[in-house]
């Protein structure tokens, strides 16, 4: 440590070089940080999606009746995997439909309501901007099961809400929110999502030069036609990027459905997987259907992933 | 009704410029007192329910949706029900506890390690890496709460499910927090402070412990809180690669008992949890805040956009 401070002869000639052409590294050194983590994804990340993939396409133990995986894929069969696209496209199918439904109309929802809110903040926040900011953002570190939890109970048959509704006299008695709804799932999701959605739009919101508006409006916009042809283009990259945030994990939740409805009414693709695992013997559909997942999402993924590549590169 | 307001005479201050609505609609300089409107509401709409059910926490009944005054019996004084009492509740407090602290220690030195590494190796299978870390980002976590599952069903079977499968999914699951932060730091900081320590005549790994570490701290502890708030909250991952039900977290407690019967004391763990995760964001604030002295930054806002 000392040493580095008092010039020695070998230390002058490595400087000299660097101010040539840069820092030298070893060609392994760099690599060498990425390793473990690279390791860590191969083992932890790479293998169990294979094995999910192997167990698909792989048969039935003859005695236990359970999955088989199978590792090589010349010896792969389509049993499982054909028996549950079957199913997809049967018993399944309304499942798929309305869990497309919830996750379009809920992304829709938290899209324009988080848009507003997110346009406000970021416009007109003023000397507030710092405390909004703090309180649209709370709800990250405040466990996703809490939020439910507080709607279950606001919700329940004795809860305030059915309290209010019959103390204004809009019912006689009590609705059962609880009791699969599927107005009530919709507002889960758009309640549990919805953060994810405001802070993206926030941030292409928030960068948008003043000026830019103000140009806009001294060429003779309207506030409207200011904002959909200076405000919306500019804020596009935060639309796309929040639409697809909020809706990859939807498409996956089970829980919100769960917990605010339990019911087969509303059930949606995250529950056939939850449900496949708590059963045995269903290991072959549970893979497949995870797979069928993935692959449905897999194209607003690699979009998502291409965005943030080019973004990245951009600053 | 209408005709007397017809019939009474204009108020003196507007004798030529009538109020309509249309006209304060059509005001280009108008407040935006509609977004404003939208957004207290969906402020009320988002913290209400939260406080509802803290409150709830300390009900002085056992009905979790009427508060009757109150107590700390779910907190802390019923010897069997409550929070601190109840053995399966107080075993999945420590168990969260360690679950919290063990995933950072792990998931964050090989975080950070790794975006270092991919900050300075172009290459394709550093393009690769890449893209496998983000994948796990996106991908929903039951899609890896599931395969997790299977694989140490299936292939890894050494690892039983508990403590240590939950700890090894938790960190592939966290992993890609501190990447995406640090990566992003490192773009921002640029090669220029490590090409002047090394002309200085600094070594290459003094450069990044003396120079380049110091500067990559407010990141580091920025994705340390998240890490931690987000595997106290996490109950998918977790549940699939619980083994006995001792090895079960609160998280999965409250998602187990919410689904049964529940009673006040889930509210205790749910707002146990919160105030775990609010000190843990407060304690990566006031080192972030250290670590960036001296620095111009916007504070709050920048620590929440990292």
């Amino acid at each position: 440590m000392q040493k580095a401070s008092e010039p020695t002869r070998r230390s002058r000639r490595r400087a000299d070089r660097v101010a040539r052409e840069g820092i030298q590294y070893p060609r392994w050194y760099w690599p060498s940080f990425a390793l473990p983590g690279i390791l860590w994804l191969l083992i932890l990340f790479v293998l169990p999606l294979y094995t999910v993939v192997s167990i698909a396409f792989g048969t039935v133990d003859p005695i236990f009746r359970g999955p088989l995986p199978v590792y090589q894929p010349w010896w792969w069969s389509a049993e499982h995997f054909g028996e549950t696209l079957g199913k997809v496209f049967g018993i399944f199918e309304p499942v798929y439909v309305h869990t497309f439904v919830y996750v379009v109309v809920a992304s829709a929802i938290c899209l324009v309501l988080g848009y507003a809110v997110a346009y406000y903040v970021a416009r007109f926040g003023g000397r507030h901007k710092g405390l909004l900011l703090v309180l649209l953002i709370s709800p990250f570190w405040i466990s996703y099961l809490m939020r439910m939890l507080a709607w279950i109970n606001l919700l329940d048959n004795d809860g305030y809400i059915n309290r209010f509704l019959m103390f204004v006299h809009l019912v006689n008695h009590p609705i059962g929110w609880l009791e699969g709804r599927p107005l009530t799932v919709i507002m889960g999701l758009v309640y549990g999502y919805i953060p994810y959605m405001i802070l993206p739009l926030f941030g292409f919101l928030d960068r948008i030069d003043a000026s830019l508006l103000e140009s806009g409006r001294d060429l003779g916009g309207s506030p409207v036609s200011t904002f959909w042809r200076v405000t919306l283009p500019l804020s596009k990259p935060g639309i796309l990027a929040g639409v697809i945030i909020v809706s990859l994990p939807m498409f996956g939740d089970y829980y919100t459905n769960n917990l605010l409805s339990g019911s087969p009414r509303t059930t949606m693709i995250g529950n056939l997987i939850d449900e496949a695992y708590s059963t045995t013997g269903q290991g072959g559909e549970m893979a497949s259907l995870v797979i069928i997942l993935m692959v449905l999402l897999i194209v607003p993924m690699l979009y998502y992933l291409r965005s943030t590549r080019r973004t990245a590169e951009a600053t | 009704m209408t005709q007397r307001t017809i019939a009474r005479p204009a108020p003196a201050r507007s004798a030529a410029v009538p109020i309509r609505p249309h006209r304060w609609w059509r005001d280009p300089w108008r407040k935006p007192r509609i977004l404003q409107a939208v957004t207290w509401a969906y402020l009320v709409w988002s913290l209400v329910p939260l406080t509802i059910a803290i409150a709830i926490s300390f009900n002085g009944s056992r009905s979790n949706s009427v508060l009757h005054g109150f107590s700390l019996q779910w907190w802390w004084s019923d010897p069997e029900d409550s929070l601190w009492h109840d053995p399966e509740l107080h075993a999945a407090l420590f168990q969260s506890l360690r679950l919290g602290i063990t995933t950072v220690l792990i998931a964050v030195p090989l975080g950070v390690a790794f975006a270092l590494g991919i900050d300075r190796w172009h290459g394709r299978p550093a393009t690769g890496a890449t893209f496998l870390m983000l994948l796990s980002f996106v991908l929903p976590e039951i899609v890896l709460g599931i395969s997790l599952f299977l694989v140490f069903q299936h292939l890894l079977k050494f690892i039983e499910l508990g403590t240590t499968a939950q700890i090894l999914g938790l960190v592939t699951y966290q992993i890609s927090y501190p990447f995406i932060i640090v990566r992003a730091r490192l773009l921002t900081i640029g090669k220029q402070y490590e090409e002047a320590a090394t002309d200085l005549g600094a070594r290459p790994r003094q450069a990044i412990r003396r120079v380049l570490l110091p500067l990559l701290y407010p990141a580091i502890f920025a994705s340390a809180a998240l890490v931690f708030a987000d595997t106290i909250d996490d109950f998918v991952t977790v549940k699939y690669l619980s083994g006995p039900a001792t090895s079960e977290p609160l998280s999965v407690k409250i998602y187990n008992f919410t689904r049964a019967e529940p009673t006040p004391a889930v509210n205790a763990a749910a707002t146990f949890l919160l105030l775990t995760t609010t000190f843990a964001i407060v304690l990566g604030y006031f080192a972030y805040r250290r670590a960036t002295r001296g620095q111009r930054t916007g504070g709050v806002s920048d620590f929440a956009n990292v």
